[in-house]
């Protein structure tokens, strides 16, 4: 594997975990407005 | 002065591609549509971002299984055409990545179904996975023919963990589900390991064509189609489902046991002869995907 193969593999492995964390932070928000809907009706 | 930059790796960088080959995403579009089914058909419902959530959280647990089982069956995975492509055996990932994706995953996807539903749901996917990996994958897959039998139970789980993400607990009709997917697990198996038979000999895992030959697997098919069909009628008898499902539930397991037969009555030992059994099982799939619908339409209807 060359290293401008790894380089590629690590950025894109990179973009990717950076989209699921986003994600993941609009997740955590979605969830915390639905527990907070939950418990005041 | 210039530096010249080399990157001395012995274990090869897995593309994200290869980590989302490890999860088996086409088994689990079944496990995220019975979980999905389970939620559904509960008396409970969860607001929207509560029950994607739950559904993200059996996926990622399925995930997590299959990556799990991929690290543990590398050297199996390498004997057999079907799997010999999988980012392990093929070389393109390291085993120590593959371990520490599916333990985290398996992690984070319990973690969070307790912090979003309850954590009633959140232990029974742990237990899911849990069996997958220790029961089916390390204790009995290498060891005896009824692997698939008892090990069938780690797919079941699915409908029986979207119902509690819902309600909390668990009820008569979410373990017929169970009990459902349990019976079909092993024809659907038995029929595809009859034709890939020889990969399984090859890899020395004692499936029941390998050890107790095609004729008895034939006969074991049947033998399972029929309790299966009951478990999936029996919802209707119950007053846990309405008419449509138990029509449709008649009439699918009926064809079922009608497409059993045939493959009861072949002779073939090689995989050119056996239509029968290729039919079985891409309907068994099928009869899966339509029980399951059946019965959220019938909720919904009814």
């Amino acid at each position: 594997m060359t290293d401008e193969e790894i380089r590629r593999r690590q950025r894109s492995r990179a973009i990717a975990m950076a989209v699921l964390l986003v994600l993941f932070v609009l997740l955590v928000y979605a969830i915390t407005i639905a527990k907070m809907g939950l418990y005041s009706s | 002065m210039t530096t010249t930059t080399t990157l001395e790796r012995t274990a090869p960088i897995a593309d994200w591609r290869d980590f989302l080959a490890l999860t088996k995403p086409r088994v689990m579009t079944l496990v995220v549509f019975t979980g999905l089914c389970g939620l559904l058909v509960a008396p409970v419902s969860l607001p929207p971002a509560l029950a994607f959530t739950a559904i993200l959280c059996i996926a990622l647990g399925a995930g997590a299984a299959a990556a799990l089982n991929m690290w543990y069956e590398a050297d199996l995975d390498a004997l057999m055409k079907r799997t010999r492509s999988r980012p392990l055996p093929a070389g393109r990932m390291d085993r120590q990545s593959a371990l520490h994706f599916g333990v985290g995953l398996g992690c984070f996807s319990v973690l969070l179904m307790g912090l979003a539903t309850n954590w009633f749901a959140a232990a029974i996917l742990a237990v899911s996975i849990l069996f997958y990996v220790l029961v089916y994958t390390i204790w009995l897959k290498r060891r005896t023919p009824q692997n698939i039998v008892i090990g069938g139970a780690a797919g079941a789980f699915p409908p029986l963990i979207g119902w509690a993400a819902a309600t909390g607990d668990v009820a008569t009709l979410p373990l017929l589900l169970f009990a459902l997917i349990f019976l079909w697990t092993p024809p659907h198996f038995w029929a595809l390991s009859l034709f890939v038979r020889s990969d399984y000999a090859a890899a020395g895992v004692p499936m029941l064509p390998v050890v107790a030959g095609a004729r008895a697997t034939r006969i074991q098919i049947l033998l399972y189609t029929l309790p299966m069909a009951a478990a999936a009628i029996a919802p209707w008898p119950l007053g846990l489902a309405g008419a449509l499902y138990g029509v449709a539930a008649s009439a699918l397991s009926l064809l079922f046991v009608l497409l059993a037969l045939p493959v009861l009555a072949n002779k073939a030992a090689e995989p050119a002869g056996m239509k029968p059994e290729k039919r079985l099982f891409a309907y068994s799939v099928l009869y899966l995907f339509a029980i399951f619908g059946a019965l959220v339409v019938d909720r919904l209807l009814g």
